[in-house]
């Protein structure tokens, strides 16, 4: 990577208002990434706050009743607050404080994200605001108090699609606003450089972990390596430390909604064109003239227009590969694995969990999947149950 | 001598905003002649762009409304070949970068060219990614305009360098809209600008009184107006000509005063 850029993806468009205070996130982070202090102190609070190293998981009845390969689960649902968005939370608010800001910014879609920066601001006494779209606190209602209980003030979006991207939009017209004592805690490996650099760093605590844990249990490297992809930020921490391993398959499983032949999907690789959107050059969900499109997923965390420049560079370079997965498909996989493995997976996670019980049959028994459990399935119980036809609500 | 530079010749310039496509396209024709009778020396063509990160709430509106009617890049590139045909007033569009990204540099250049624009203004293209396209607007005689802000500090010495057209000096923190205060040291910005370059600068964000024009290009070259104009579209809708007229008029001699 050179200036922020990932092949012909990446940049920096932005605002001029925003350059210098991300020129100066720039040269924070290269010098703190370097820290020894810096690190001791986040490697602490991962292991003492967030509960890490995460476990990897042999799931046996799975494994016996796919009928194929050996699957493991690296559990980043069992972090503290039940998702690997702590990871790079604790990485970029550690920062910001280092940065001497008092106050972090946001966006959020299922909620995840904006529990966990609700949770790291009040952990290192900050003042917190989160931008969640109007639709989404509907759809996470529970998220939105539990924010609001961490202590931080949750602002509905009510603009464009009231979804993610629009979360994002109001974020960025916030920061401009108020750049000097706040950081912009993006939670994707999205948006101009640095932030896509900082957040697989942050992220990249998965695969370095999995990485050994995997030689250590099976002596060997696995033949897949999978994860679900919004903007990607999962599946790029459970990537980053297998890249160079050529004979490990990657493989990013998007939001097809109900279809990438329908106008309601979120699978940005699988429909989307090349453009300049958030920040970043990349590929996105959009019309012939650019204007963005209205994306649908029944993820609130998938249900975003674009997809992060290191993936959409991966895909380009043909190191990776990137799968639509319908809602139907997801859900049937959430399903499957809480009575098979007594684990409820996040919908997003059930993403990935689908396509694994696509390809585990077709692959031979001594082979090795690991597929990323980015994060627990408490916040969609009511949702899948309404998917169902069952009237429930939180 | 460019249209755009002989408007900053012998006095300061009333620049004007107006979101294209809003209410309609052919009212947007409309508008930019009544603004210019009123007095306007150079109107921005706004096209409107799903997701406006830099703007406030009036424009985004304006943004929205014009989507809905139906305007697209190209209907915009029509009104102003027609526009053309009666107006010798330098126009520039302001855009977001994926609007030109999507059409093509080469093609949406080349079409300005064609249809009478004299330059573009893009937020989300800052100094460091202009690189890509520059080139391709000098080809077709288009001035990339430059823009400032309150936090560019030791950055405003580096873009005012390199500027050509005129300089976009951004008042104020945050997005466009109106504002009851403009707190930046906006003066000490503009010195900084004119001690490296005659490239002319104009102010804009936040202004919607005579008083602040008349203030602003006392030691500015103009000022530029969106929101309040856009407030007026939203109000009065198609009959919104009249009333553009009588708040430009009054905002534009307040600047050739």
């Amino acid at each position: 990577m050179e200036n922020g850029r990932y092949g012909i993806h990446g940049g920096q468009y932005i605002p001029e208002t925003l350059m210098n205070e991300i020129k100066n996130l720039e040269k924070a982070y290269e010098f703190y990434k370097n820290d020894k202090e810096f690190n001791e102190e986040l490697d602490k609070l991962n292991r003492e706050y967030a509960g890490r190293p995460s476990l990897l998981y042999y799931a046996k009845k799975m494994t016996r009743d796919l009928g194929g390969a050996k699957i493991y689960f690296k559990r980043e649902d069992l972090n503290h607050t039940g998702a690997h968005k702590i990871n790079n939370c604790l990485g970029q608010a550690l920062l910001a404080k280092k940065m001497g800001k008092t106050r972090l910014i946001a966006e959020t879609g299922a909620g995840q994200h904006g529990v966990a920066t609700a949770t790291v601001a009040a952990l290192l006494d900050m003042e917190c605001e989160i931008f969640m779209g109007k639709v989404d606190t509907v759809r996470q209602a529970l998220n939105v108090y539990r924010m609001e209980l961490l202590g931080a003030k949750v602002h509905p979006v009510e603009t464009g699609t009231q979804t993610l991207k629009d979360a994002v939009n109001e974020c960025m017209r916030e920061w401009t606003k108020r750049p000097d004592d706040t950081l912009y805690l993006l939670g994707s490996v999205m948006g101009p450089h640095p932030f896509p650099m900082i957040v697989r760093d942050f992220q990249s605590v998965i695969s370095r972990e999995a990485r050994e844990q995997i030689l250590e249990l099976e002596g060997r490297l696995p033949d897949v390596v999978m994860a679900c992809v919004g903007g990607g930020s999962n599946a790029m921490g459970m990537f980053h430390e297998f890249i160079n391993d050529k004979d490990v398959r990657l493989i990013g499983c998007e939001a097809a909604g109900e279809g990438v032949d329908t106008d309601r999907t979120a699978a940005t690789i699988a429909t989307g064109t090349l453009g300049v959107f958030h920040g970043m050059k990349s590929y996105f969900c959009q019309n012939e003239y650019g204007q963005i499109a209205p994306v649908y997923s029944i993820s609130a965390g998938l249900d975003y227009p674009g997809i992060g420049p290191e993936h959409a560079y991966l895909k380009d370079i043909g190191r990776a590969e990137y799968v639509p997965v319908t809602d139907e498909e997801a859900v049937k996989a959430f399903e499957f694995i809480a009575k098979e493995e007594g684990i409820v997976a996040a919908i997003e996670s059930s993403h990935a969990i689908a396509h694994l019980m696509k390809i585990a049959p077709q692959m031979s028994k001594d082979q090795i999947i690991i597929c990323c459990l980015s994060g627990r399935g408490d916040k969609d119980v009511a949702a899948i149950a309404r998917y169902r036809g069952i009237d429930l609500h939180e | 001598m460019s249209r755009i530079d002989k408007i900053f010749e012998n006095r300061k310039a009333f620049i004007a905003f107006i979101t294209s496509g809003d209410p309609s396209i052919e009212k947007t024709k409309e508008f930019v002649l009544e603004m210019e009778k009123a007095g306007a020396d150079l109107v921005e063509l706004g096209i409107p762009f799903s997701d406006p990160i830099a703007e406030g709430p009036v424009i985004q509106d304006a943004n929205i409304r014009s989507l809905s009617a139906g305007t697209t890049t190209d209907k915009i590139f029509e009104m102003v070949k027609e526009l053309r045909k009666e107006t010798d007033m330098p126009l520039v569009f302001m855009c977001y970068l994926n609007t030109v990204f999507r059409y093509g540099y080469e093609e949406f250049c080349s079409r300005c060219e064609e249809v009478g624009i004299d330059g573009l203004i893009i937020p989300d293209m800052p100094f460091e990614e202009k690189g890509e396209l520059l080139p391709i607007t000098k080809e077709h005689n288009l001035e990339l305009v430059s823009m400032i802000a309150p936090t560019s500090s030791e950055r405003i010495r580096m873009i005012a360098s390199e500027a050509s057209g005129f300089i976009y000096v951004v008042s104020s923190l945050g997005v466009t809209g109106v504002r009851s205060e403009i707190t930046t040291d906006i003066r000490a910005i503009i010195d900084e600008i004119k001690a490296v370059t005659t490239t002319p600068a104009c102010i804009g964000f936040g202004i919607n009184k005579p008083s602040q024009v008349s203030e602003y290009t006392e030691y500015a070259d103009g000022a530029i107006v969106g929101s309040a104009i856009i407030k007026i579209v939203a109000e009065h809708g198609e009959n919104a000509g009249k009333y553009i007229y009588e708040y430009v008029k009054e905002m534009a001699d307040a600047a050739h005063s």
